[in-house]
């Protein structure tokens, strides 16, 4: 209801909204590179806003290394010492599964641009994310792959040590068990391992249409070049992990052809993308990632929203970021759903030529 | 898929056979568990990565020279982190086992800050002959690997047994001070047992390179863990329960991932060798404590 009133209120009266806003990033320790894309993209975003004057923000940048504890303390600080209207980040789920309730229980909007775990939105109403769920993507790269290469039968093969692909797995298995795809055998192998043979002379005997493949980039590169050179030549259709170019770095010929799913593409022929990308480039020397492009977005998706509230108000800008629909930002079209979480469509990739292209 | 998986199993347990040797050699001379043998098998691997991929030269070099850097390893360990402590009076056991987890360590992340945590692509194009007999498709490096083994093997076994030096070490072995005061130099003795032990770690992590194409820094510490389960599978200190170890653990991993569930891969192999333990608590070739030693 508020969300609607937001709406109808969002005529510009002039005056530009001035607002402080929040960034809890990692700037030291083991995740410092996926903090430093994100608070890149933020600072691009913040000074093509503030150029254009309708909404002045003053950014405060709080550093979490990577951990809950510090990601709660930022919160903590950048909610009652800085008195934020809201909160861009934490990087890790696990961060705002700390760092999402002290915010959600202060009624500070706070917007996760890298947090893909099951649960995040639903830790309180003022929690969001723009970042595409695990769960979104596989369904797409599978949805494409059976329909391309009409495939009836699967193995499924997954690292069952790591949350993150363990999860990615499930997804795969419910995606294939909807689709009504039979499962030849589900096989499964630890972090580090080196000799994924015996897993996948198995899955080669029960000739299966294709194999569904949850796995970081660095197993799951070794995965592809040992399966190719075994001879198992049927597609591969990766989850998340696969989605980085080190994949080909470590597979080689090996890769092409793996299918995976992502939001973020810049490669795609879109203006706006090619425009991020070359200002992106000038500005850090370096092509954006999908952290940097997602958090580029967010920042957007914020500012929208406190046009649309039309004051630095916590709760007022909680009702208009809920309010988003079709925001048209370099990942994508994008929409928040009723739970706060991503309505958007991902792209589907697949390896051509040793690098990542559109898939159809 | 029987027999493929057969060859898997063969391949992987003559690796595992070749790192358990070195393990075993030690041990039955020092009475001490060498927890840097893992990390001088992957320095090995990587020498050879660096001569094959980078440089292109053909395997034979790679193996020359990841034998002379393991070697060289294998010697500074026994100077500078074996011999200080040995003999002192008071030290225990244990000091050296320490000492070598901090040679293990420190390995490690020398080799994480030369190469990095991620995957290296060792490429050979002898990785990709192979022949198809029947339904089986044999790849040459697996035959290559298992020949190599075996040579190593009877090689070993042929040197202990009938070589004066060889004899020395089976003595040193049976106990050091006795083998000293028959004249046995065995402060020689042990550093030729470290860098021998040694030199075996640095082939196998080539045999690695070429079984498996991929190797990062990460590999040492769980081939290290297999290889101490082999001995004492295989009986500590038997040189032949080493070999026969590690071609048992070898196939039975593969096995539980053809027939069983490849979730449970390590852990039944692991429970495998608990169970026979409980049968035979000095593991297959071993001897019972009382004539062992001492």
């Amino acid at each position: 209801m508020g969300a609607e009133k937001a709406k109808k209120t969002a005529a510009p009266k002039g005056a530009p909204v001035k607002a402080k806003i929040g960034v809890i990033s990692i700037i030291t320790g083991q995740g410092a590179a996926y903090g430093e894309a994100i608070t890149n993209g933020i600072k691009l975003a913040r000074d093509e806003v503030n150029a254009k004057g309708e909404v002045l923000v003053d950014l405060k940048i709080e550093d979490s290394s990577g951990k809950q504890e510090q990601a709660l303390a930022a919160a903590q600080k950048l909610i009652n010492s800085e008195k934020v209207v809201a909160i861009i980040g934490p990087t890790l789920s696990n961060e705002m599964f700390a760092a999402g309730p002290e915010a959600n229980a202060s009624g500070v909007p706070i917007m996760g641009t890298s947090t893909t775990a099951k649960g995040i939105p639903q830790i309180g109403k003022f929690v969001f994310r723009n970042s595409m769920p695990e769960s979104q993507a596989i369904p797409a790269s599978v949805g494409a792959a059976v329909k391309k290469y009409n495939i009836r039968k699967v193995a499924l093969l997954y690292g069952n040590d790591d949350a993150f692909t363990k999860s990615g797995f499930d997804t795969m298995k419910e995606v294939s068990e909807k689709l009504k795809l039979k499962i030849l055998t589900i096989q499964e192998f630890q972090k580090g391992q080196a000799d994924y043979k015996a897993q996948l002379t198995k899955i080669a005997s029960l000739k299966p249409d294709a194999v569904f493949c949850s796995a970081l980039y660095n197993e799951g590169g070794v995965i592809l070049a040992q399966a190719r050179k075994m001879g198992l030549k049927v597609p591969f259709v990766g989850g998340n992990g696969f989605n980085s170019p080190k994949v080909i770095d470590i597979a080689k010929d090996a890769a092409e052809g793996l299918i995976v799913a992502t939001p973020w593409f810049g490669e795609k022929n879109d203006p706006k993308v090619k425009a991020f990308v070359a200002k992106y480039e000038k500005a850090y020397g370096k092509k954006p990632d999908q952290f940097a492009a997602q958090a580029y977005d967010a920042f957007y998706i914020m500012t929208n929203a406190l046009k649309a509230a039309g004051a630095a108000d916590r709760g007022k800008l909680r009702d208009a970021l809920a309010a988003t629909r079709n925001f048209q930002g370099v990942v994508g079209k994008f929409s928040f759903d009723a739970e706060r979480d991503v309505v958007m469509t991902p792209s589907v990739l697949t390896v051509k030529n040793g690098k990542f292209a559109i898939f159809n | 898929m029987f027999l493929e998986q057969l060859i898997n199993g063969i391949t992987l347990g003559s690796i595992y056979a070749i790192v358990a040797l070195g393990y075993t050699l030690v041990f039955g001379v020092l009475d001490i568990i060498n927890m840097a043998h893992g990390e001088i098998f992957m320095i090995g691997a990587f020498v050879s990565m660096l001569i094959v991929s980078k440089a292109g030269a053909p395997l034979p070099v790679a193996f020359l020279g990841a034998i002379v850097v393991t070697s060289a390893m294998g010697l500074l360990l026994e100077r500078f982190a074996l011999r200080p402590l040995r003999g002192r009076p008071g030290a225990s056991h244990l000091a050296s086992l320490i000492s070598t987890i901090g040679v293990s360590i420190l390995l490690e992340n020398v080799a994480h800050k030369i190469f990095g945590s991620g995957n290296h692509l060792f490429e050979t194009s002898f990785a990709e002959i192979s022949f198809t007999i029947g339904p089986v498709t044999v790849y040459l490096v697996q035959v290559v690997i298992l020949l190599i083994s075996l040579l190593l093997m009877a090689g070993l076994a042929i040197w202990l047994s009938r070589t004066r030096s060889g004899k020395a070490l089976r003595a040193a072995a049976e106990n050091l001070e006795t083998a000293g005061l028959l004249g046995v130099d065995t402060n020689r003795m042990i550093t030729a047992t470290v860098v021998i032990a040694s030199a075996m770690g640095g082939v196998a992590g080539v045999l690695v390179g070429m079984a498996f194409n991929y190797i990062n820094n990460q590999i040492g510490l769980s081939m290290g863990l297999k290889g101490l389960a082999i001995i004492i599978f295989g009986g500590m200190g038997s040189v032949y329960g080493a070999m026969a170890g590690g071609l048992i653990l070898g196939l039975s991993e593969t096995f539980v991932v053809a027939y069983g569930s490849s979730g449970y891969r390590d852990a039944i192999a692991f429970v495998a060798i608990i169970v026979i333990l409980l049968i035979k608590p000095q593991g297959l070739f071993g001897q019972t404590p009382a004539d062992a030693r001492r």
